[in-house]
């Protein structure tokens, strides 16, 4: 149960792309690892080379005591993977595709049923591919991931695409796996995600890794100031300005905001004056920490 | 085992359900047999509906073999009311009156059809000739035979059965493997499979024993068809063409492998077929005999595995020749499939 990935110095170039340049990390058995970065990083590049679709140009992977270019079996029944383009038989229903796929896995007839109760597709299970939603076809396209039961997943952006229920029920599912043991690699662009599941998140951009941590650790080290708001009215501006004690506030229709490094003073003093009515906090996310380190520009 | 299984599966689960596919390796071939079959059918065989009056000893007491012989493209029935025969013949409801006058033969005639009018007359020349040397009781001199150019004697459907039978399964063949190889290289699934503990060898046996369903289910439709409705004779040796098909698909799948493999979209993997089965159709004689053809024409056939395949359906199917006249074919059509499928698979790529 659960397996260790070893990936270093990867490298992987496109003409003159340097699509991947020079990765390595770890991931602990049972560790819930997310790969995050703008379009274009490498995420799938990397995530590729992991899996063993690409033979890294330098560097070298290992998943537990194998090499996954190479494709060897024992490996691949252990092995989940859902790519980031949905794969699928032309005209088969999704009840079909589960049964197809499990059974090139060796697993039994009964588990198409129970992935499809899993990722909510009962109703659609008659259903021909073609005629699913992007979303239902994401959510077979998972289901297809983990017809049996792997010991290791890696999900490209699973949830791409889906509507907010769904991405909550698939977060159990993964969360499930994770729990009893299983390895989870992920890519994905919802900074809640990754501070939600992930026990340690890459920050990926041009290629290379930018920050590593637990998503705690690096929110921690942006060292970023709170924003504290206001339902407008509570106070006046030039109370807040007071308050504020020099930290910038700023004085919008919707609220009256006071960015600080020191929350708790200002807090103290609001609840002083009675003005903790509507009053919302927000530290510094995870996305803070990834435009801090990607920038904002569009990327290719 | 059962990874190659559940993949043929899923492929004939999407043949099946793919209404052009089976539309065109299936009724659209149909579709020409039933044409060709049905224009050609009357060709030459309808028999001349011929009224004999009294007794005609040159008929009556013909030799069992001469009986049939003329049986076959004479329709004699006998009546005894010469004028009310006489009124059919003028009609046209009958082709001719005969009767017999001391040692004279006497044929009445309508010129409404000439053709058939000038047929009878030398046909029954021709018996009266062959009467009159049989009582010398000498054998005759000088023969004739004749023959006829088009092809030897087969009629339409036995010709046609196996030459557009030939052509289904190359097109059905050639097309299923180029369609479902691209279409697999380019909605990711070849990827994900390699991903898969299922070894390349599973998924190519799997699209093989697709395609050879497919080649024998055509197989059984088209000579289901021709025998039912067009009166297909089989010849001896007919199941030869199981083994022939076989590697006929085998051929056909390398030209589709090729065509897959170089190509980017599915409309040029369909274009690349077209333009190398449709040629080769033509070529190998699979929608009008080549007999009369010029020379270059069956030296360019000789190169071409639609001609191997449809020579050795013809001679095991309708000719009558025995097993061995498809060894040759089938071992052409191996080597083709080995040489195309190795320069094919130069060209195969597993994701774009
Ligand atoms: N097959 C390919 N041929 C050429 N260039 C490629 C190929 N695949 C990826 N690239 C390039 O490599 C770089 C990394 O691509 P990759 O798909 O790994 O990014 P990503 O991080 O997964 O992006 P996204 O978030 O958009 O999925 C990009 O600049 C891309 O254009
Ligand atoms: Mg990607």
């Amino acid at each position: 149960m659960g397996v260790e990935i070893r990936a270093e110095g990867l490298v992987m170039t496109y003409g003159d792309t340097r699509a991947v340049d020079g990765v390595s990390f770890t991931v602990a058995s049972g560790e819930f690892f997310g790969l995050l970065g703008p379009n274009g990083a490498g995420k799938t590049t990397t995530l590729e080379m992991i899996e063993g679709l690409r033979k890294p140009q330098a560097g070298t992977v290992r998943i537990d005591q194998y090499e996954p270019w190479k494709r060897e079996p024992a490996l691949q029944r252990r092995m989940g993977v859902q790519l980031q383009a949905s794969s699928f038989f032309e005209r088969l229903t999704a009840r079909e595709q589960l049964d197809t796929f499990g059974s090139l896995y060796g697993v039994a007839a009964g588990r198409t049923d129970e992935m499809l109760e899993e990722v909510g597709l009962v109703d659609k299970a008659d259903v021909r591919t073609e005629d699913l939603s992007g979303g239902q076809k994401q959510r077979l396209s998972i289901a297809c991931a983990l017809i049996h039961d792997p010991d290791v997943v890696f999900l490209d952006e699973p949830t791409a695409a889906l509507d907010p229920q769904a991405r909550r029920n698939l977060w159990d599912v993964l969360r499930t796996m994770n729990d009893s043991g299983r390895t989870v690699v992920l890519t994905t662009h919802y900074m809640d995600e990754a501070e939600v599941l992930c026990d340690r998140v890459a920050i990926m951009d041009a290629g290379k890794i930018l920050e590593l941590d637990t998503p705690a650790a690096l929110v921690r080290g942006l060292d970023a100031p709170v924003r504290i708001s206001l339902a407008p009215g509570t106070i006046t501006v030039e109370t807040a300005r007071e308050i504020a004690g020099g930290d910038p506030v700023v004085d919008e229709e919707s609220a009256l905001t006071i960015t600080t490094r020191e929350p708790s003073r200002v807090l103290t003093q609001l609840a002083n004056r009675d003005a903790l009515d509507g009053l919302s906090v927000k530290g510094a996310s995870l996305e803070d920490v990834f435009l801090e380190l990607t920038g904002r520009e569009y990327r290719a | 085992m059962r990874p190659l299984r559940s993949l043929a599966t899923a492929m004939l689960k999407g043949y099946f359900r793919d209404r052009m596919a089976l539309f065109f390796s299936i009724i659209f071939p149909l579709m020409f047999l039933v044409l060709f079959g049905g224009i050609f059918t009357d060709d030459g065989a309808s028999k001349a509906d011929v009224i004999q009056i009294g007794h005609v000893a040159i008929l009556d007491d013909a030799p069992k073999e001469a009986k049939a012989a003329y049986a076959k493209s004479l329709g004699i029935h006998k009546s005894t009311d010469e004028a009310a025969a006489l009124r059919k013949v003028k009609k046209g409801d009958a082709d001719a009156l005969i009767t017999q006058k001391g040692d004279t033969l006497v044929l009445h005639f309508s010129r409404a059809d000439p053709v058939k009018a000038a047929e009878l007359q030398g046909q029954f020349q021709a018996i009266v000739q062959a009467a009159n040397i049989a009582v010398t009781g000498q054998p005759p001199k000088f023969n004739v035979t004749t023959q006829q150019v088009e092809d030897e004697s087969l009629s339409a459907i036995q010709f046609y059965t196996p030459s557009l039978l030939g052509w289904a399964i190359a097109a059905g063949a050639t097309f299923g493997a180029a369609a479902n190889l691209v279409v697999w290289r380019k909605n990711g699934l070849l990827r994900r499979l390699r991903l898969a503990p299922v070894r390349t060898s599973s998924v190519v046996l799997a699209r093989v024993a697709v395609s050879l369903a497919i080649a024998l289910m055509q197989a059984a439709i088209f000579i289901g068809i021709g025998k039912a409705f067009f009166g297909l004779q089989l010849t001896g040796w007919w199941p030869m063409i199981i083994p022939l098909l076989v590697a006929g698909t085998l051929a056909f799948m390398s030209i589709g492998l090729f065509a897959g493999a170089i190509s980017k979209t599915e409309e040029a993997a369909i274009g690349i077929s077209n333009f190398v089965v449709l040629p080769m159709a033509f070529l190998s004689g699979s929608f009008f005999s080549l007999d009369g053809a010029p020379g270059w024409i069956a030296t360019v056939g000789k190169l071409l595995p639609l001609k191997h395949l449809n020579e050795g359906m013809l001679d095991t199917m309708v000719r009558g020749d025995g097993p061995s006249s498809a060894v040759m074919p089938i071992v052409f059509l191996l080597g083709f499939a080995v040489v195309v499928t190795a320069i094919a698979s130069r060209f195969f790529r597993w994701d774009d």
